[in-house]
């Protein structure tokens, strides 16, 4: 596939740029609620009592926590020590 | 699928192809892809919750079983939407 065709046509590279986005978050709450189902979920029951909801809420604000702390530690190293990345890409 | 690749090369020779249409087509795509992604995780978890030892048939009790299961995973998955949804959007007013 050729980006040209998506490049000429700004509507149409508009409604791609918010389709994949979209794509994104709904990919990301296919992870979560797998990773969290896990977590949370003992025996199914006839409905979903208060306490799994607030352990499904706890769980994806913790696991997005998660993810920009590892995300601004690794930044931090990198920074601190300006060869990390190089060091990876070795 | 093979829908996307073959759909848009042909409306590559053979002259434009309505954005419309295309854009109609995306979204019918993603909308089936999506549903296919629920229903694999949805039946591994569910068949992990209600499935102890494979019998013969699946019985009556199993049944009832994955059909909660359904439900809940429903209700998890827009648990987990809403939460990180609301997440996105605080982030988005802080900045």
């Amino acid at each position: 596939m050729d980006g040209q065709g998506a490049t000429a046509d700004p509507q149409l590279q508009h409604f791609i740029e918010i389709e994949s986005q979209k794509q994104r978050f709904q990919q990301l709450v296919h992870q979560m609620t797998e990773v969290c189902w896990e977590k949370c979920m003992d025996k199914p029951g006839p409905k979903l009592d208060s306490r799994t909801e607030t352990c499904f809420v706890n769980c994806v604000e913790r696991f997005i926590d998660t993810s920009q702390f590892i995300l601004n530690r690794l930044e931090q190293t990198q920074r601190s020590r300006g060869s990390f990345s190089e060091s990876l890409l070795d | 699928m093979d829908g996307f690749g073959s759909d848009y090369s042909s409306g590559g020779s053979g002259g434009k192809m309505d954005p419309g249409v295309i854009m109609e087509q995306v979204k019918v795509q993603i909308a089936v892809a999506n549903a296919q992604e629920l229903l694999q995780r949805m039946t591994e978890k569910c068949f992990k919750k209600c499935i102890g030892k494979p019998g013969s048939t699946l019985d009556n009790s199993e049944q009832k079983c994955i059909a909660m299961c359904m439900d809940r995973y429903m209700d998890a998955w827009n648990t987990v939407s809403k939460t990180y949804n609301s997440r996105l959007q605080k982030e988005r007013a802080r900045m």
